[in-house]
């Protein structure tokens, strides 16, 4: 890119068909109609992200960009199947809350966010467009709130791009989950669908002082989807936000998380997955902000990547002059199983504090050919001797995931991956 | 039986093995000594089936079946097992999921029921304690962290669970001290018998002293220079191999 280019402003791509559908739904959409338009303001400004971002250089929303999107038929008659619901279950067909098929957490209260819009601070429109257009057309979401010092156990987020309408739906769920003081939960996200659709999902976490979340990602939307995720935790002193994502669906697909551990002790766990094939894209950036001194990040990324898929990690830690002590881990690996996968990997340290452990480290490779020789010599058959080994590369991470009924639905999805790619 | 006829192999398209011929009756445990570089690994990996090895002529029958063009894991199922040298790390495979996944692997091949893991598990605590190893080695990740020794003594443990009816020990009492190798010895022992042959790959004569073989043969240059009966092997260890391969030229 020339410095030309460079210098010239972005042109805002992809805009004009959403702010259309906002000036049609405006009058209907719940909650402050003064922050959805200075969101709308701030998406008519810069549009999509495009690859003249800095944050964006790998990954391309021209696809999304090129669609014209709707917002979702109101379809009470979705045929959906989901397994029984081991406990607490929230369901959302195409982003709106399905209170049928729903089973509400004891510990936890939950209200739709259509039934008590608001928009938070932690999730702000002008520093992201993303978020710009989920504040401008958010409809509905979880607002889950577990008291001071209760275990709320497992709760069960699904999320089901329903498809099958003439024109490809979007929908952009607006979740806020707050943890009080010494509160838990484990949250499970498992998200699926069917044909073209856009979710984009914004979700803040609010983890007060010696709460802690588990929230467990299993991204497993339609291949043919566009699924741009974009979290917020504020994690308060002795805090834990234990993060795990598995990307496994979706055509393209973006997963950002931005951390920020404000009070003394915290921790931030932001470990992932991508397991990819065929055309997919998956790209997976975090943020960490180390505001105050003895806290922890730790980052596994792994990567399995097949066909021409491609994978993208891009990790960011940033350690302010107060975060002494700080201890920073980041690791990011990926298994190539085809010369025409590529994975792009941007690490970035930015630390203000002298008394800080901060260490990042990334590997590509092959699957081993002496590893796999040794399975077969002991009777393993090639295929089994690599899906053996895909899942001894990607154990290091799922062995991070405590939970298990949340483990068991990662191994369950994996299967099932595995089983489709031998087919 | 194995039998080998003629065998020639390269890799790279530099010729190791140079026409081998032997036979090894079933039941018998033979020795095949040479000096460094003779060819002795390329002939258990050509016979393992490793890829990188061109075998450029002959053949290898076991019990008249070709091996040379099976793959791998088909030759495991016929009964071939191969003792690696170094036997390769495995991280994030546990040994027992990977022992009961070769097992039943074979035993479907075979057309033979395959054992759960109750059953599996019975079956290989029995034999960690007939062979005096601890019950943790099941527990570790396959060969990750483990000694030298350690790693030979899981070798001795994969062959005592997957029971072949050909076992090629590649240099395995390399590394090992004299406690390993007797117990590398005696698992190997433990496993003879009329339906079991063993192919012992050494370059010293020590390890025959604890698997004493009913043939030994000579391998140099790529070729069996010499056989003859266990007393062969005090020769060489007396004579050295210079001096024998230099006679058989």
């Amino acid at each position: 890119m020339n410095d030309i280019a460079q210098a010239r402003a972005p042109a805002a791509i992809g805009a004009e068909g959403f702010l259309a559908r906002y000036a049609g739904l405006r009058a209907r959409l719940p909650g402050d109609e003064t922050r959805r338009d200075a969101a709308a303001e701030s998406f008519r400004a810069r549009g999509l992200p495009t690859r003249r971002d800095e944050a964006w250089k790998y990954t391309d929303l021209r696809p999304v960009a090129a669609l014209a999107f709707h917002e979702p038929l109101l379809a009470t008659d979705t045929d959906f199947k989901l397994p029984p619901a081991p406990g607490a279950r929230l369901v959302f067909v195409d982003g709106r809350f399905r209170e049928d098929a729903s089973r509400l957490p004891d510990g936890a209260a939950f209200t739709p966010f259509a039934r008590a819009p608001r928009f938070d601070a932690l999730a702000r429109p002008e520093a992201h467009p993303l978020v710009a257009l989920n504040t401008m057309l958010a409809e509905d979401g979880a607002v889950l709130t577990v008291p001071d010092g209760v275990d709320a156990g497992l709760v069960e987020l699904v999320s089901i791009g329903a498809g099958g309408t003439r024109h490809p739906a979007a929908f952009h769920p607006r979740h806020a989950i707050r943890l009080g003081r010494g509160a838990q939960m484990t949250l499970l996200e498992t998200l699926i669908g069917e044909g073209v659709y856009l979710h984009n999902p914004v979700m803040s976490v609010m983890v007060a002082e010696g709460a802690a979340l588990a929230h467990v990602r299993l991204q497993n939307e339609s291949q043919a989807a566009f699924h741009l995720a974009t979290v917020y935790a504020g994690i308060a002193e002795g805090g834990t936000y234990d993060g795990f994502t598995l990307n496994l669906g979706a055509r393209l697909c973006r997963t950002e998380i931005h951390t920020r551990l404000h009070g003394p002790g915290g921790a931030a766990h932001l470990n992932a997955a991508q397991v990819l094939r065929g055309v997919q894209h998956g790209d997976v950036t975090t943020v960490v902000a180390h505001d105050a001194p003895n806290c922890a990040s730790r980052q596994t990324v792994k990567n399995v990547l097949d066909g021409r898929a491609r994978g993208v990690f891009q990790g960011r830690i940033e350690v302010a002059q107060a975060a002494q002590k700080t201890d920073g881990y980041q690791m990011n690996q990926a298994l190539l199983l085809s010369p025409d996968a590529e994975v792009d990997s941007k690490p970035e340290l930015r630390i203000f504090a002298d008394d800080v452990k901060c260490s990042h480290g990334a590997t590509v490779g092959a699957l081993d050919p002496d590893q796999l020789f040794y399975l077969r010599t002991r009777g393993v058959p090639e295929i089994e001797a690599r899906a053996m080994l895909v899942r001894a590369f990607l154990d290091e991470a799922l062995t991070l995931v405590s939970h298990p009924a949340a483990r068991a639905a990662l191994d369950g999805a994996l299967s099932a991956w595995w089983e489709q790619e031998t087919a | 039986m194995l039998r080998i006829e003629n065998l020639t192999a390269s890799i790279a398209d530099k010729p190791i093995l140079k026409g081998i011929d032997l036979e090894v009756p079933q039941g018998e445990v033979h020795a095949i000594m040479g000096p460094n570089g003779s060819g002795k690994s390329t002939l258990s990996y050509v016979l393992a089936g490793r890829e990188d090895y061109e075998v450029t002529g002959g053949s290898a029958t076991f019990d008249g079946r070709e091996l040379l063009g099976m793959e791998p894991e088909e030759r495991a199922a016929l009964g071939v097992f191969l003792a690696f040298q170094y036997p390769v790390e495995l991280p994030g495979v546990g040994n027992a999921n990977f022992l009961r996944t070769a097992l039943n692997a074979q035993r479907r091949a075979r057309g033979e029921a395959e054992l759960d893991a109750v059953q599996f598990l019975k079956m290989a605590r029995a034999e960690l304690k007939r062979l005096a190893m601890p019950d943790d080695m099941l527990k570790r990740n396959v060969n990750v962290g483990f000694s030298g020794g350690e790693k030979k003594r899981n070798e001795v443990l994969q062959m005592a669970i997957l029971r072949p009816r050909l076992a090629i020990l590649d240099e395995t009492d390399s590394g090992l001290d004299i406690d390993a190798l007797k117990i590398v010895a005696e698992g190997v022992n433990a496993l003879r018998g009329p339906d079991f042959s063993a192919l012992v790959i050494t370059h010293y004569q020590r390890l025959l002293e604890h698997i004493v073989p009913d043939r030994v043969h000579v391998l140099a240059g790529g070729r069996i220079v010499r056989s003859g009966g266990p007393e062969l092997a005090h020769e060489l260890e007396a004579r050295g191999y210079a001096d024998m391969a230099a006679e058989a030229a």
